[in-house]
């Protein structure tokens, strides 16, 4: 379906073939208060000064943008590399955009509890992170699997007051949580807020969650028109959900010269079938709430996706990136567990940022790129525009794992 | 949007509604558990034992309207290999058996099969439409057209949250009946029936639905008297798959199911109007 109008203010339920809202009935009476509220949020200044506020004062907005010049001496091909640098927001990701957005509406909508599900832990860290500034009960869904893995920030978790329920069933991963969040939610839903985390699910998640991150793309463009005076040549960012890669796209949808390309987990290769490379290896389908593409056998069951980094180990992928794929606004390439983590070294080591394992996709990409730049016939040196979506703290024992970091006696 | 279309589910109710003067026991199972032909014969028996209607469900790995029996059930189908067209070949077994076939489906399994295929397929195998728990009429458009065009029964459902507007158009989409679920949550036996669901039903036939049934959390004969007082189907899942869950081995299933269904058509013939 060609696009009409401005790609960046385009609304659900659909993105061309993809979104809508395939959700059991109970669900729709929620799903239409929260889009009234949004509305009714957006149209109200208030409620933006006070979103606007909180970001300022507890968020730390803006946040840098950082030239690494060390690591893009690596990229090659003479680029230029700039990160946004999320990693710096309280609670050490993007996650916290959506969700200080998002708790401000259940206060509106008067109920008193949200739920939410987690995959690295970042949007369970920002959920609870809020639950406590704004009073209000927290449960956290995630997939034992990740508990294990992301084990710092199910501490953080239950320090700032949330309960954590690990999931079971299934995978033990993010889709799980998943499912057990929306059964609670089914449950509970006129007490209980889904404070989804990402760019999928049924309208209005998508759409509303894109605006929430928006701001990441609205102050890199900025802040680089100061720096430079122009627009990046090319922008990027891990994709999972692809929550952090809509906010960082959204400013730039709407200018053809900027390309923008986003970068799945490829896990341990995509002839592996152990990867999240929905765009390599998945088809359209339905998963919890929206049309999208989904890594799908012939019969439509769910694969279960592979990552070294929980928070890209899903599945499906948001409805909108998938629009974008289709029309080709947006390319969408894989990057192996292996690729990442060598970016993740690299950077640590160039430019003394640990990033998230999630965000060292998106630098891998970068490192993918360098060696294409000379053929995109610039007349300028490439700049590139990364999205550091998270620190790596919470990936340090699994990093000290993959790279030996640690004598037999160290290791715990 | 009709509701001209001969409804198979719709004639078997007007028979027991009308004709016997007693609500419809609807029994559900899933297909392939504990093996597929094992599933076959548990729907058999419950059937021989006083199940009016079958829910046939097809199992899927991310069952988020199910709760934890149900989910046991299935999953463990599922790693018994058991495949799409496995519900099609035991519809195609049991469709004889005197009791119409529903197939209660996950929508992603019907889309990737093809939305019209798979009406053919299931309409040639002699069932009689499906139950679709994450599908609502909004996002229906090409179900509608395809059981219009194979005379298949599509069973909306409706839940206490639904607001007068939803519950119309719910009414209207629907053929067969109209699925009002009990209580705000998944499938799962629960010691009382949701207080709300009474409310629904005379809700929904005041919205324009001429059948509605009520499922989520009915287990016992004595519920199922008690909801069959006011609906025209009582839908019971978890207490017959825990009923095969616990059965000792294969062989012990059917009986195991037949004994509890057993128990619920009492109860349904219990439910005087």
């Amino acid at each position: 379906m060609p696009a009409t109008g401005p790609l960046a203010t385009h609304t659900g339920p659909y993105f061309g073939d993809f979104g809508g809202r395939f959700v059991p009935e109970a669900l729709v009476a929620a799903l239409d208060e929260l889009d009234d509220a949004y509305h009714k949020a957006l149209a109200d200044p208030s409620y933006g000064a006070e979103l606007a506020r909180l970001h300022r004062t507890y968020t730390g907005r803006p946040s840098p943008l950082t030239e690494v010049s060390r690591f893009a001496a690596h990229v090659g091909g003479g680029a230029r590399v700039f990160l946004k640098r999320e990693d710096l927001n309280h609670t050490g990701s993007h996650k916290i955009n959506n969700v200080l957005g998002q708790a401000l509406l259940v206060k509106r909508m008067g109920k008193t509890r949200v739920i939410a599900e987690t995959g690295a832990g970042q949007h369970g860290v920002a959920t609870a992170t809020a639950a406590a500034l704004m009073d209000l009960e927290c449960t956290v869904y995630m997939g034992e699997e990740d508990t294990r893995r992301q084990a710092l920030n199910v501490a953080r978790m239950r320090l700032l007051g949330a309960e954590v329920i690990p999931v079971t069933n299934g995978s033990r991963t993010l889709k799980d949580a998943i499912n057990e969040a929306l059964r609670d939610w089914v449950a509970n839903v006129e007490t209980t807020h889904y404070l989804l985390g990402t760019v999928t699910g049924p309208h209005p998640f998508p759409e509303m969650v894109r605006d929430f991150h928006s701001v990441i793309g609205e102050e890199a463009r900025a802040q680089l028109a100061d720096e430079i005076g122009a627009l990046p040549d090319a922008v990027m960012a891990c994709v999972g959900g692809g929550s952090n890669a809509m906010g960082i796209f959204n400013a730039f949808l709407d200018e053809p010269s900027v390309r923008l390309f986003g970068f799945e987990a490829g896990g341990l290769g995509i002839s592996s079938g152990k990867h999240a490379a929905r765009f390599s290896g998945g088809e359209p389908g339905v998963l919890q709430g929206t049309r999208s593409y989904l890594l799908q056998d012939e019969d439509g069951q769910t694969i279960p996706s592979h990552s070294v980094s929980a928070g890209l180990d899903y599945p499906s992928v948001g409805p909108e990136h998938a629009w974008l794929h289709d029309i080709g606004r947006a390319e969408y390439r894989p990057v192996t567990d292996v690729e990442a983590m060598d970016a993740f070294s690299l950077l640590c080591r160039t430019e003394g940022i640990i990033p998230a394992i999630e965000s060292a996709h998106g630098l891998a990409g970068a490192l993918q790129l360098g060696a294409e730049l000379d053929g995109w016939g610039l007349d300028h040196p490439p700049v590139l525009l990364v999205n550091l979506s998270g620190r790596g703290d919470k990936d340090v024992a699994t990093a000290a794992q993959w790279f030996g970091l640690l004598d037999e006696g160290e290791n715990r | 949007m009709t509701t001209q279309t001969a409804s198979p589910v719709g004639a078997r109710l007007d028979e027991l509604v009308d004709g016997e003067g007693r609500p419809a026991l609807i029994g559900y199972l899933p297909v392939g558990y504990p093996s597929v032909p094992g599933s076959a014969a548990a729907v058999r028996a419950m059937v021989d034992a006083g199940v009016d209607v079958v829910e046939l469900g097809m199992p899927y790995t991310d069952p988020v309207m199910d709760g934890p029996v149900i989910q046991r059930a299935v999953e463990a189908a599922l790693q018994r290999g058991t495949r799409v067209r496995d519900t099609l070949r035991v519809v195609e077994q049991v469709a004889g058996c005197g009791a119409p076939i529903l197939v209660m489906t996950y929508w992603n399994l019907v889309l990737r099969y093809g939305v019209e295929a798979y009406a053919r397929d299931l309409a040639a195998a002699g069932g009689a439409g499906l139950i679709t728990p994450d599908l609502i009429p909004d996002e229906a458009a090409d179900w509608l057209e395809a059981s219009d065009r194979h005379g298949l029964d599509r069973v909306f459902l409706v839940a206490p949250s639904s607001t007068p507007e939803r519950l119309e158009l719910t009414a209207r989409a629907s053929r067969g009946f109209v699925y009002a679920a009990s209580t705000m949550g998944v499938t799962g036996e629960r010691t009382t029936v949701g207080a709300r669901a009474e409310q629904l039903v005379a809700d929904t036939r005041a919205a324009g639905a001429h059948r509605v049934c009520v499922g989520l959390g009915v287990s016992r004969p004595e519920q199922a008297a008690q909801v069959g007082k006011y609906a025209d189907g009582v839908i019971v899942g978890s207490a017959l798959v825990r009923a095969l869950l616990e059965a000792p081995d294969e062989a012990g299933g059917p009986a195991a199911v037949a004994a509890v269904a057993a128990g619920l058509a009492q109860g349904v013939r219990e439910a005087h109007r």
